[in-house]
């Protein structure tokens, strides 16, 4: 395919980054407060070892990342495909080898990775300090801890993100996410409080 | 061997591409063709539209693969000029 004709495909899958940021910034905020939920739940029981937590992280963030790359390879390509079909009525012509049927393969294709690599990429930053503890690097406070203190800057970083998108003030946007993140902080602390 | 000269071509096109990047892409298949598109229908999904093409020697096998490529179909053939040889220059 010349530059030309594939000049048509890029477009349409330049118009779908709307739908890639809205999968982005979903699983990436399931992905945050999934390690937060773990983390809390591993840092209220206080004796976790830290590589059985960096394995339970680990999994869940294994687990996200296949989650979001079939769910949104599936659901978006059932999607495309129904346009294309609908597209394919109206001009009563066979359109798989068209730019729209190339672009009804390739859009799911980078959806679902963006769907799965956010909440995995995102994760990995999160459990980071306990990956540089087993290291044995140094860290000026308990690596969960750590840990959960940047669960909650990458939720107030992805707050600033949505705010921008939405062209909001990016503080409010930010401290708003924060605060979804505090609230599920003090919901697992408050039903981990009980004896250990 | 024949050359076209001129082809007017009944296409129905989706919205995307537009009428510009529509016609711009065909133009661009020849160093010399003029294209003009008219939009004479429009509903949801598609536009009904009227090519005229005009170059010294048009390539209608490209012109009929950009067309499909860009996921609109060739309805007719509306109207043609074709030459035998290359007429004297007046």
């Amino acid at each position: 395919m010349s530059w030309k004709n594939s000049r048509h495909l890029l477009l349409h899958i330049y118009r779908a980054r709307g739908i890639a940021r809205r999968y982005f910034i979903t699983n990436g905020f399931d992905g945050a407060l999934t390690m937060l939920g773990l983390l809390a739940g591993f840092y209220s029981r206080g004796t976790v070892p830290l590589p059985v937590a960096m394995s339970g992280c680990l999994g869940a963030a294994i687990a996200l990342f296949m989650s979001g790359i079939t769910s949104a390879y599936l659901s978006e390509s059932a999607e495309r495909k129904k346009e294309l079909q609908e597209l394919e009525q109206a001009v009563l012509t066979d359109l798989e080898d068209s730019d729209y049927g190339q672009a009804s393969r390739y859009v799911p294709v980078m959806v679902a990775l963006v769907n799965g690599l956010s909440p995995l990429l995102l994760s990995l930053v999160i459990i980071s300090p306990l990956w540089l503890a087993q290291q044995s690097f140094p860290l000026n406070f308990p690596p969960i801890l750590t840990a959960i203190i940047i669960a909650l800057a990458v939720t107030f970083l992805l707050g600033i993100f949505l705010g921008r998108v939405g062209r909001t003030f990016w503080l409010w946007s930010g401290l708003r996410s924060l605060a979804v993140a505090l609230l599920t902080l003090i919901i697992i602390l408050f039903f981990n409080s009980g004896p250990k | 061997m024949a050359t076209i000269r001129k082809l007017v071509l009944d296409v129905l096109k989706p919205h995307q591409p537009n009428a510009l990047d529509f016609a711009a892409t065909l133009a661009e298949l020849g160093a010399d063709y003029r294209v003009r598109l008219t939009v004479t229908e429009m509903d949801e999904k598609t536009e009904s539209t009227i090519l005229v093409i005009t170059g010294q020697d048009i390539g209608f096998e490209a012109i009929d693969e950009a067309i499909k490529q860009m996921g609109a179909s060739l309805h007719s053939i509306d109207e043609v000029e074709v030459y035998g040889t290359l007429p004297v220059s007046e």
